[in-house]
Parts: C-alpha cells; sequence; structure tokens
C-alpha cells in the first residue's frame, strides 16, 4: 500500500516538473520574439535619433558610408521591390499551372513523385542559389541580352523565382485540396470539362488560399539574403531597370557586418534601421496571409 | 443541325484548351526539374576537379589550388550539433506543452501567436539579434556558441510545428487508454505517445538539421570569420562554416577560386539533398503505414 502510494506521488511530482519545465521551454518563443522587437526599435530609436526620419524615407540616395552620408531607404527599397518582383513574376504562374495540375489532374502516384523534387528545390541552400545565378545564369542571359551587367538584378530575381516555387505551388495546391468535392461534382453535372472545374470553380474557390501562399512567397523573398548579396550587387540604385546592380535590404544589411562595424557607431546603428522596415515588411505580409488562410479555412470547414 | 455542329465545335475547342493547359502545366514541372539539374550538374562541371581528399582536408590559403574546406566542414558539424542540442528539447518541449497542458489563456495565445511571427522573419534578423543579445550583451563575442543559439532560435519555429503535426496525428484513442488505466499525462506521453509520433517528429528535425546546415546570413550577421587557418576549439572560439566559406570563394573574382566555391557547394549539396531525401523516405512510409494504426 505504502509502495504504491510513493509510486504515485513519484508519478505526480514528475508530471508537475515536466509541465513546468515545458512551459518555461515555450516561453522561450515570446522572449524571442520580443527580443527581435526589443531590440529592432531600441538600435532604431538611437539611428533616428541622429538621422532624421522624413529624409530617411523620403532622400533618393543611400550613401552611408561615404563621406557625405546619405540616409534615403528608398534606392535600397527599391531593389529589393525589383528582385521579389521579378521573382513572384515567376513562381506566381508556375506555382499555379503546378498547383492545378498537382490537385486537380495528377494521379496521386504522380504527385507522390513531383511533390518530393519540388521541396528537394526549396531544400537547396541559399549560397547555392547565389553561386547559380552568378555564375551561371547571368552569363546565359548575357548572351541574350549583351547589355546585362554582371550584377543585375535580373538573374538573382529569376533564380528566387525559382527558389519560392514549391512554397507558391504547395500551399496553393493545399488550398485547392481542401475545396469540397461536392463543389467540382456540381460542375460536373451541370456539364463542365475538368478544365472548366478546375478554373473556374477550384481555382476561384481556393483563391483565397492562392493569394495567401503568393504573400507568404514574397516575404520569403523579401527577407532572402544570401542569394541577392552574391548576385545583385551592393550599388543601391533608385532604378526600376533590372539589368544594372542594386542593392537590397538584405545585401545591405549582410554587407555592412561583412566589415567589422563597432557597435554603437552610426553605421551599427544603421543596419537596425533597415532590419526594422524589413521586419515590418515581412511581418505585416505574414500577417495578411495568416489572415487569409484562416478566413479560406473558415468557410470550408 | 446547325446548333449540334456548334456544340460539336466548342467541345473540340473545350478539349484543346484543356491539352494546352497540360502542356503547359508539364512544362512547368519539367522545368523545375531542369532547373535543379542544371544547378546540381553545374556544380560538378566547375568543381568536380577541385574535389580531392587534398581539398577536404585542407586549410583555407590565399593560393586557390592549395586552399581546403576543413575547417568550415568541423565548424558546419559543431554548430548543427550544438544547434540541434538546443533546438530539440526546447522545441519538442514546447510543442508538448501547447499541445498536452496549455491552458486556454492569453498567455498561451501569445505564444501561439509569437511561434507564427518567427516563423516568418527573415533569417538576416536573427542574426541581428545574435550579434546584438548573444555577442555583445551575454558577451559570448563571435563565437560557435553565438552562432548556435542564434540558429536554434531561428529553427525554433520549425521544431516546433512540426512536433505538433506529429503529435496531433497520434490517435487519440491511445491517450484515452492511457488516461483510462491511471497513467499521468507525462507517463502516456513518454511511454506511448512520443514513441508513436517520433518518426514524424524525427522527419522535422532531420529537415531542422538540414536547414541549419545550409544557413549563412545570420552567421554572417553575428561575423562567423571568413578566414580560419584553425579548427574550433572548444565552443567560445571562433569559425567558420561550409556555406561561409563558399560565399566567401563566390565573391572573389579570380576564377579559380569559383571552382573552389563549386567544389564545396558539391560538398554541401551532397549533405543537404541526402538529408532532404531521408526525410522525404521517411515520411512516406510513414504516410502509408498511418491507415493502419487507426
Amino acid at each position: 500500500m505504502k509502495e504504491t502510494q510513493r509510486v504515485l506521488r513519484r508519478a505526480k511530482k514528475e508530471e508537475a516538473f515536466v509541465r513546468h519545465l515545458f512551459f518555461v521551454f515555450s516561453l522561450v518563443a515570446i522572449f524571442t520574439t520580443l527580443g527581435i522587437i526589443g531590440m529592432l526599435f531600441f538600435e532604431s530609436f538611437l539611428f533616428f535619433r541622429k538621422v532624421n526620419v522624413l529624409p530617411f524615407l523620403t532622400d533618393t540616395q543611400w550613401t552611408p558610408l561615404f563621406y557625405e552620408q546619405h540616409f534615403g531607404i528608398l534606392p535600397l527599397l527599391c531593389g529589393t521591390l525589383l528582385t521579389t518582383g521579378i521573382a513572384v513574376l515567376v513562381a506566381a504562374p508556375l506555382g499555379i499551372l503546378i498547383a492545378i495540375f498537382l490537385s486537380e489532374y495528377a494521379t496521386p502516384r504522380t504527385r507522390n513523385i513531383c511533390k518530393p523534387i519540388l521541396e528537394v528545390l526549396a531544400g537547396v541552400p541559399t549560397v547555392v542559389y547565389g553561386y547559380f545565378a552568378l555564375l551561371f545564369v547571368t552569363p546565359l542571359l548575357k548572351r541574350v541580352i549583351p547589355s546585362l551587367a554582371g550584377f543585375n538584378a535580373l538573374s538573382p530575381g529569376i533564380v528566387m523565382g525559382i527558389m519560392i516555387l514549391p512554397l507558391v505551388s504547395s500551399l496553393s495546391e493545399d488550398a485547392m485540396h481542401a475545396v469540397p468535392q461536392s463543389l467540382r461534382e456540381a460542375g460536373y453535372a451541370l456539364g463542365s470539362t475538368k478544365f472548366e472545374v478546375a478554373t473556374k470553380i477550384v481555382f476561384p474557390a481556393a483563391f483565397s488560399g492562392v493569394t495567401a501562399s503568393f504573400i507568404l512567397a514574397l516575404s520569403r523573398a523579401i527577407g532572402e539574403t544570401m542569394l541577392v548579396t552574391i548576385a545583385a550587387g551592393s550599388m543601391p540604385q533608385l532604378t526600376l531597370n533590372p539589368l544594372v546592380p542594386v542593392m537590397t535590404m538584405t545585401a545591405f544589411i549582410a554587407t555592412v557586418s561583412l566589415g567589422d562595424v563597432p557597435a554603437g557607431t552610426l553605421e551599427y546603428q544603421t543596419i537596425f534601421a533597415v532590419g526594422l522596415v524589413l521586419f515590418l515588411f515581412t511581418f505585416f505580409l505574414n500577417l495578411i496571409a495568416r489572415r487569409l488562410r484562416q478566413r479560406f479555412r473558415e468557410v470550408y470547414q | 443541325m446547325k446548333s449540334a455542329l456548334g456544340t460539336d465545335m466548342l467541345l473540340v475547342w473545350k478539349r484543346q484548351k484543356e491539352k494546352v493547359f497540360l502542356v503547359l502545366a508539364t512544362l512547368a514541372l519539367l522545368f523545375s526539374l531542369v532547373v535543379l539539374f542544371t544547378l546540381i550538374i553545374d556544380a560538378f562541371l566547375d568543381g568536380l576537379p577541385r574535389l580531392n581528399l587534398k581539398f577536404l582536408t585542407s586549410f583555407p590559403s590565399r593560393k586557390p589550388e592549395e586552399a581546403g574546406i576543413l575547417p568550415a566542414m568541423v565548424g558546419s558539424i559543431y554548430v548543427t550539433v550544438l544547434t540541434t542540442l538546443f533546438a530539440i528539447p526546447l522545441g519538442v518541449g514546447s510543442a508538448v506543452y501547447l499541445e498536452v497542458y496549455a491552458p486556454k489563456n492569453r498567455l498561451s495565445a501569445a505564444i501561439e501567436s509569437s511561434i507564427a511571427t518567427l516563423g516568418g522573419v527573415p533569417s538576416i534578423i536573427y542574426g541581428m539579434l545574435g550579434l546584438e543579445l548573444f555577442a555583445r550583451v551575454l558577451q559570448l563575442g563571435r563565437s560557435l556558441l553565438t552562432g548556435a543559439l542564434t540558429l536554434a532560435l531561428l529553427v525554433l519555429p520549425i521544431v516546433i510545428v512540426s512536433t505538433r503535426e506529429s503529435l496531433r496525428a497520434v490517435p487519440q484513442s491511445l491517450w484515452e487508454a492511457a488516461l483510462a488505466l491511471g497513467a499521468t499525462r507525462w507517463q502516456a506521453l513518454k511511454d506511448q505517445i512520443l514513441p508513436v509520433a517520433f518518426p514524424g517528429i524525427l522527419t522535422g528535425i532531420i529537415l531542422t538539421v538540414s536547414r541549419a546546415i545550409g544557413e549563412a546570413a545570420p552567421l554572417i550577421m553575428i561575423g562567423a570569420l571568413t578566414y580560419v587557418a584553425f579548427l574550433p576549439r572548444g565552443v567560445l572560439s571562433p569559425f567558420t562554416t561550409l556555406p561561409i566559406q563558399i560565399f566567401n570563394w563566390v565573391s572573389r573574382p579570380q576564377k579559380a577560386f569559383h571552382a573552389n566555391a563549386a567544389a564545396g557547394i558539391i560538398v554541401l549539396l551532397a549533405i543537404t539533398l541526402s538529408l532532404n531525401a531521408l526525410s522525404i523516405v521517411l515520411r512516406n512510409r510513414l504516410e502509408k503505414r498511418a491507415p493502419r494504426t487507426l
């Protein structure tokens, strides 16, 4: 009897210990989030005490390391927009085609072969994509477009599109897969072909999910660093020309930190100000995507 | 008759559209396949001549033909092992807490939304956190430990999400049976639930390891040295990793260094792609077996 009580007491103690320990573990996520937000705002606050917000947002030059300093983030934003815009232009149509095919046409066997291959594309390290963009795609494109510079937005943009393609196709496919079978059958009963059901019923029904996949892919592309640091160059320019070198926000942060920047200096604080802008962009894009997917789930469950 | 002919034409036209779509979709799939193979073949063509035992066992050098990836490989192994040591207990523990113990309150909701937020934060921002928090405030410097802690925070959301999915896939009846026999929740977890969920959790962990090995941006932020002519001595030692060494070689103008980068890429791809393949095989076997457990 006593023995049983002892075992029970020990089990209860263990249970309480584990519960408390795992609770503390799960707090790490909150502290990390608070840490990221806190650090970005704190260092940016120090930055904006030296540099006004207005020129930061409107100045068309970004030369923080020159003698005549300009802190206009527009050229960096422009570089980011250009590379990510090209990436989404590549990934969206390809992703939708693949998603419709996998969700509506492919046999389970085909799907089981295709999806892992796409996932492998997502598992390639980004430095490898950078190498590929700089030393394979750019020379290849140069044969077609002789005026293309060695560093440019076009080539990393295209490669980035391929990098985010699995994200678009798999999330879009999930969304299409979740469309109730009854909707498809209603379409067939009205005499629709498979293609009409796919494009006029399933696709519109899954539209918010598909849009969410684009937004998530865009957010991923905005935060991508190595690919653009290697292949897009380091020349902040306010241009929409994809053939010339540009600099993205992420490339700026990476390039500055390659040199040994002492903490507390304006240069050091600059990367946090740019980091804050980067964070805000990705944060709101993710928030929108999450809302869209939630709404999608509510409709069909 | 006329309208019947019209309907016929319409049907033909519809079939044509369908065919065009199927051709385009196949082309899109083929395109991604071709890109993947081109990328691998390109790396092999450029790097295979450089890939030999000496390359794997040499230190970096100013002379490209003498340079090797030994410290980078050792550094990658150390960082990855340390990262998983931190991330797995934290991630699996958090996942268990959220799935099993968490009460429905505002704190739990805050944890949930933190994890969702963290999943979307660019990796370079984790690097900035590592630089500020671990390297500066905690005074760990630009060490292996700083790198591993930074990467652990980066992969934490991935571990949590994949572990929760595996836990959710365990049939509810298993829980009920264990609890009905008087087990505490931890006893049920330890002896029944976690063993069943283990292959799924392992799949997530393998993907996490693959991600950690390939990650470069956050480590550049914390200043992982790009020229390291020694092996790490202990967790507070400076270090370099394979992706950083590759980045260093790609960014040089000399062609000979590009060949080194390609050779490094072959090694990196061999590691990450086989890890990816392993996780896919594991998951496919799981998916096939899933109905039987019901």
